[in-house]
């Protein structure tokens, strides 16, 4: 019977859906939970996004509240606080691309150059430790040893400085954000690069050494061009996430004393949002950084194809 | 393949390695065990912490090589602790329903995604893979939650997490690797893709099913913020949040919950460190046996395509 329907004279798409249908049953039966499940929890949200553009109110519901075209975000770029939130935004993760950005790359280079490997794997393990400590943890750690007698302090001391509680300071927010994310992550994310180097053709090196060039020019030639690819495409996803300052991490660290370096467009998302029920402007706030963010995704990808040939899409 | 074994070879051989290479050498190794020794000393400082005199740690909170005054007070106060242990045990209850649903649903996923001939691979693909570059946002998300009915309920910490994009790409890369031959056959032998999936394909792709249990767990053993805006009671409160709730806002429920002993005031700082080591152990006890199979959870061939 089957047999009889796939082949009969059905032609043309309804044929062919039918048949696609018929073979692939059980595979669409294990999708339609994946996306029931992305239906409800990723796509209905962004049908709540048009509160943007509406004056939200509860009792109303989404399609039940008035629209208001670009009010919220007028108001939003005309607050005396956009400046501050943008700054903080794109000094937080411009810092974190300077700095966080190359470690995990010079501690994969570094573990490469390693003789004994039961040494290597040493390191390894325990420099992955600390991604897997919970972010309530590592806020718990920087306030411990920030408080005016606690580590960072004495630290501070010795090198000739003043005792003083860190956590209200402004102007230790980002060093110690910046810090501690290189801390908890540097290990875990030279992993990617650890797998690209290994992915070198060793027989290059082989080349390399009885053209007389030593580890430096090595370095230079082989390895860094090996993992070039690897290195443009996650720097585009990083690019892709340029105001996506980790919020949760803000949020654990901040105190009102840090505000000025500390809001970002996420945190003051949140305070308008959660804590105020500005439900509308904080929405408009968080699509506006949204698209601030594949914007940048899109042209870094844009570049990077242009001038190394690799990218996401 | 010549290459790795001739390479350990040729760079252990001594007189081929110039006084240039063994300072490098030498420097290297010199930085790594300095950096290995400052990604453990936080976390060993805690460790002693917690096993220290209250009253020693108030005083002076510089460097603890050692417990000063050894005393295991502090976790038997953790283990007693109300609000501490139904924080565990909230915890415990979100693992236990979402793991199951997190690997079912990132195999389902993966298997569809890795699978050749399906007319509607490409729009689904599509559909799945937009949604990790854009989103509704914090806000419409908090709404939605609650337009849902999940507010003050656990469920609101499990099923918006029920799968994760990125962990079912990592799947289908592995589903991927599986022999054409062993699925083609199992058809011939009459057996659907259901049977396929659960006899054939998860068995081979154990080693990448542990990193994703590892993933998941770990996601949900450390996520605080889903819990903090959807959950209102305390006793609801994940161990995360209630950790939150003592080390960062200083909220005093630890204390107020067992207000009537005086072993709260006696370990006030150090039951701090305690809680810390309870939350932290169980997931740094897990990792280093997996550690060989991390590289398969990294999307390095899958993120492009």
């Amino acid at each position: 019977m089957a047999q009889q329907t796939i082949g009969s004279g059905r032609k043309g798409f309804a044929g062919r859906l039918l048949r696609d249908f018929r073979l692939n049953k059980w595979k669409y039966l294990m999708i339609l939970p994946v996306l029931v499940y992305l239906a409800v929890f990723a796509y209905k949200p962004m049908y709540g996004l048009q509160i943007a553009f509406k004056n939200y109110r509860p009792t109303r519901g989404i399609a039940g509240s008035p629209w208001v075209g670009f009010l919220w975000f007028e108001k939003f770029f005309t607050d005396p606080y956009f400046w501050r939130l943008l700054r903080n935004t794109f000094t937080l993760s411009a810092l974190d691309i300077l700095f966080g950005f190359p470690a995990p790359i010079i501690l994969a280079l570094l573990l490469n150059e390693l003789r004994n490997n039961k040494f290597k794997r040493t390191v390894q393990t325990i420099t992955y430790m600390p991604y897997f400590i919970s972010l309530v943890v590592m806020a718990s750690l920087l306030k411990i040893y920030s408080q005016e007698n606690g580590l960072f302090s004495q630290i501070i001391e010795l090198f000739g400085g003043t005792r003083q509680n860190l956590t209200i300071s402004a102007s230790a927010f980002r060093p110690l954000y910046i810090g501690s994310g290189i801390w908890q992550y540097i290990g875990w994310n030279s992993i990617i690069y650890l797998a690209a180097l290994a992915a070198i053709d060793q027989e290059q090196y082989e080349a390399a050494r009885i053209d007389g060039a030593n580890r430096f020019r090595q370095l230079l030639h082989i390895t860094l061009p090996g993992i070039l690819p690897t290195i443009m495409i996650l720097f585009v996803l990083r690019m892709g996430s340029i105001l996506n300052v980790g919020y949760e991490k803000v949020l654990l660290m901040y105190t009102p004393s840090t505000y000025e370096v500390a809001d970002v467009f996420s945190t003051y998302t949140y305070r308008m949002g959660l804590e105020n029920q500005q439900y509308s402007l904080s929405t408009a706030v968080g699509l506006f950084n949204t698209v601030v963010n594949i914007a940048f995704l899109l042209l870094t990808n844009y570049f990077s194809k242009k001038t190394t040939e690799s990218g996401l899409f | 393949m010549t290459t790795r074994a001739e390479k350990v070879r040729e760079r252990g051989a001594g007189h081929q390695r110039s006084a240039g290479d063994r300072v490098f050498d030498a420097l290297n190794v010199i930085l790594m065990i300095a950096l290995c020794l400052l990604t453990i000393y936080p976390m060993y400082y805690v460790l002693v912490a917690s096993f220290t005199q209250n009253s020693h740690l108030v005083a002076n909170q510089g460097f603890l090589y050692w417990p000063v005054g050894f005393t295991t007070g502090s976790y038997k106060l953790a283990f007693s602790h109300p609000l501490l242990v139904s924080g565990y045990k909230n915890i415990l209850f979100v693992l236990a329903v979402s793991l199951p649903i997190n690997i079912l649903l990132t195999l389902f996923c993966g298997y569809f995604l890795a699978s050749r001939d399906v007319m509607f691979k490409k729009p689904v693909l599509f559909l799945i893979m937009f949604t990790m570059f854009f989103s509704g946002g914090m806000i419409p998300i908090y709404l939605n939650i609650r337009d849902l009915g999940l507010y003050n309920s656990l469920w609101a910490l499990i099923l918006p997490g029920a799968m994760s994009v990125y962990n079912s790409i990592i799947c289908r890369t592995a589903i991927e690797a599986v022999p054409d031959s062993l699925q083609e056959s199992a058809y011939i032998d009459g057996a659907n893709d259901l049977v396929i999936v659960f006899r054939i394909v998860l068995p081979l792709i154990m080693p990448t099913i542990a990193v994703l249990l590892l993933y998941y767990g770990v996601s949900h053993w450390n996520s605080w913020f889903p819990a903090s805006i959807y959950l209102k009671d305390n006793e609801k409160l994940p161990i995360q949040n209630v950790l939150r709730a003592v080390l960062i806002a200083n909220s005093p429920i630890l204390n107020s919950a067992a207000a009537e002993n005086d072993q709260v005031n006696e370990f006030a700082e150090s039951i701090k460190y305690a809680a810390i080591v309870l939350t932290t152990v169980p997931v740094l006890c897990i990792y280093p046996f997996l550690q060989r199979y991390f590289v398969k959870g990294i999307m390095i061939g899958a993120v492009k395509g």
